[in-house]
């Protein structure tokens, strides 16, 4: 966390009248859409992973990033290096892990995929698109 | 068949150094157990009770020669020279080592195969009809949609940790070979106005809690049917339950909010997924379909069979079935010899088989989800000849559809999820009913074992169905009645009290002989049984 950020509050804090906060944070079971209206004033959305098996944070960054957040969207909590690049391709662009991630592990990692399949948040052509142009 | 381009082969290599990776940081205890399991199980590899095993994807049932000697080769090679086909029409091997699983995949590469979404809490290889190309039945060839559907969900960044397992079927007939109304999504392809597209049926299922699907959809075109299914699958990652893994399929979320609703739900979403440009141009679905195109059958191709081999003409009533190009047959190789092991196979008869495809099949074969292979594409002319090496190689049962055509899980000699065995059952099952005449007389009974409640034996959807449970540290097993995975799809009902291993044979010797003394002219079990009801087979049983 940068020294001038502010502490996100809670996504009911948020939108129960601390509607001039700049960075909320949303839970796993939170829906996403309910922030929707407010992304021009937001400029840090984190969403928790309570454990590394709870993928409901992967849909809550698709939903933020179609709506057009373009902002910070962060993943915090039980996050795994073998998920940082599959949480890059849903719109996450910033990483709050419980436990450290090793630097080259990530770095392999995230080089390894030449091509996608499907197009998600990260603007990255399919290989249909390569395919076909 | 599908053959992969410069993309497809980078990917999968890809997979097999990620894997590597993740092995060796395991072997090196960077990761934990609990961190390594769903990597593991994402690309297929369990541990179980004796050994780890590896199931490899084979995407619709499909495969050719080269890919069948791969899985021999890995039989003998890595495992204990054979293999099991498994109800999904997959392959799984029991005897693998941890180290030895990154050079399986490297070898399996070779040959355009892999283990990805095998397992794990992801979207799992797509099933399909196991005569799919070659049944006069289908509107079209239904392994295209399959293949669109297997890119897309391959390491979907956003549906790779959903709340539990998620499995897809496509098949394009009335006739339902594949179980499809008991997948998670069932997709059959209809045409209206002379267009091509899905029927969608979602929340369907075995496990503990069985549900047909009920239709949500009556047609999405080719051009959004990958935002559709996106639209589905995300309502279920944002609202399927995940406090309880017992309630965390889709089916539990479908009928909790009723499909009507989750109908609309992903409707709303299908509007605002449309729009992210989610799907391929319709020369993408044309290009998979060109890789499918009918073989260059011979149209002068005999369409009369000499029967004068009385053993020969048996096997043809029972296990060749009709092809849509007149002088051709469709093959169906049983591994179920009686006293055998449902499913199973050697190396050698692995090989054989893919002989067999290569000269008489097209170079083609199929996996089927009863755990039979299928021959697609022969002409009659050839069938002599085939079944002659059949029958010297220990697969030439007559049986598809028989009694003794069982659907069995790995049960409690291999799973470290089982209550009960289910492999013995089986054999004393096949062994009572041995007699190809008995088992004739009997017809069409479908009957499928599960070692325990997680269903993977089927058994809900056997005409007769037997789950195997724990009862006081004995394996006890209980009789169910009336299921059907086809197209007249039911879930089967429990009689009553289970029996210990030798008692549930003589019961299904009681309701078999019920049956034949109920039944009337031309009524398979199932006909009759719905006929008739439940309570004179649970009278027949009980007494």
């Amino acid at each position: 966390m940068a020294d001038d950020e502010q502490p996100a509050v809670t996504l009911d804090a948020f939108l129960a009248g601390q509607s001039n906060a700049t960075s909320v944070r949303i839970e796993a079971g939170d829906d996403a859409r309910l922030l929707l209206p407010h992304l021009d004033q937001l400029a840090l959305i984190e969403v928790s992973f309570p454990t590394f098996r709870d993928g409901r944070g992967y849909s809550s960054a698709r939903v933020l990033r179609e709506g057009g957040y373009r902002g910070e969207l962060r993943a915090a909590g039980d996050v795994l290096v073998d998920q940082v690049p599959l949480m890059r391709r849903c719109g996450f662009d910033s990483f709050a892990p419980e436990a450290e991630i090793d630097e080259a592990t990530l770095a392999a990692s995230l080089a390894r995929y030449e091509q996608v399949y499907q197009p998600a948040a990260d603007g990255r052509d399919p290989v249909w698109k390569l395919r076909h142009g | 068949m599908y053959r992969y381009d410069q993309y497809d082969r980078a990917i999968v290599d890809a997979r097999v150094d990620e894997f590597r990776d993740q092995v060796t940081r395991r072997l090196a205890g960077t990761l934990t157990e609990d961190q390594f399991k769903p990597l593991r199980l994402m690309n297929g590899l369990y541990l179980q009770l004796h050994a780890y095993m590896l199931r490899i994807a084979v995407p619709y049932g499909t495969l050719n020669s080269r890919q069948m000697r791969m899985l021999a080769h890995i039989a003998r090679k890595y495992d204990r020279d054979y293999g099991h086909f498994t109800t999904r029409q997959n392959l799984q091997f029991n005897w693998i080592k941890l180290e030895d699983a990154p050079d399986i995949l490297a070898e399996l590469a070779t040959v355009e195969m892999h283990a990805i979404q095998t397992s794990g809490n992801c979207i799992r290889n797509i099933s399909s009809d196991q005569y799919a190309g070659a049944a006069a039945d289908e509107v079209a060839d239904p392994r295209p949609w399959a293949e669109l559907l297997r890119q897309w969900s391959t390491f979907h960044p956003e549906f790779s940790y959903l709340p539990r397992k998620f499995k897809i079927a496509v098949i394009a007939a009335d006739e339902d070979r594949a179980a499809m109304r008991l997948h998670d999504i069932g997709i059959q392809l209809v045409e209206r106005d002379g267009k091509l597209g899905g029927k969608i049926f979602v929340g369907g299922g075995m496990g503990r809690t069985p549900m047909i699907a009920p239709e949500i959809k009556d047609f999405v075109g080719a051009e959004d049917l990958l935002s559709y299914v996106e639209a589905c699958l995300r309502v279920y990652n944002r609202y399927g339950r995940r406090d309880n893994i017992y309630k965390a399929r889709i089916k539990i979320l479908v009928h909790q909010i009723g499909a009507a609703d989750y109908a609309r739900q992903v409707e709303e979403e299908f509007a605002l997924v449309k729009q992210l440009g989610i799907d391929p141009p319709v020369a993408e679905l044309e290009r998979i379909t060109a890789m499918f195109a009918p073989p260059a059958f011979d149209i002068a191709a005999s369409d009369t069979v000499d029967r004068s081999d009385p053993d020969f003409a048996v096997w043809l009533d029972q296990n060749v079935k009709p092809h849509k190009q007149a002088g051709y047959a469709i093959v169906n190789i049983s591994l179920k010899p009686v006293g055998g092991i449902p499913g199973d196979a050697s190396a050698d008869q692995i090989d054989l088989m893919a002989d067999l495809a290569e000269r008489y099949s097209f170079d083609e074969l199929r996996v089927t989800h009863a755990q039979n292979i299928v021959l697609p594409h022969v002409r009659k002319a050839d069938l002599y000849a085939i079944w002659q090496q059949l029958t010297e190689a220990g697969l030439a049962e007559a049986n598809l559809d028989l009694i003794s055509d069982i659907i069995a899980c790995p049960g409690l000699d291999y799973c470290s999820l089982a209550n009960a065995r289910s492999i013995p059952v089986a054999q004393k099952i096949a062994t009572r009913f041995a007699s190809p005449e008995r088992q004739r007389d009997l017809g069409e009974l479908k009957l499928k074992i599960s070692g325990c409640i997680n269903a993977c034996g089927h058994h809900h959807a056997g005409h007769i169905g037997i789950l195997g449970v724990d009862k006081k540290g004995t394996e006890n097993y209980q009789l169910l009645l009336g299921g059907s995975g086809a197209e007249d799809v039911s879930l089967g009902k429990i009689t009553g009290p289970g029996f210990d291993e030798d008692g549930i044979v003589d019961a299904i010797e009681r309701v078999t002989d019920k049956y034949l003394a109920t039944r009337e002219q031309g009524e398979r079990f199932l006909d009759t049984y719905r006929r008739v009801g439940f309570e004179p087979f649970k009278e027949a049983i009980y007494g």
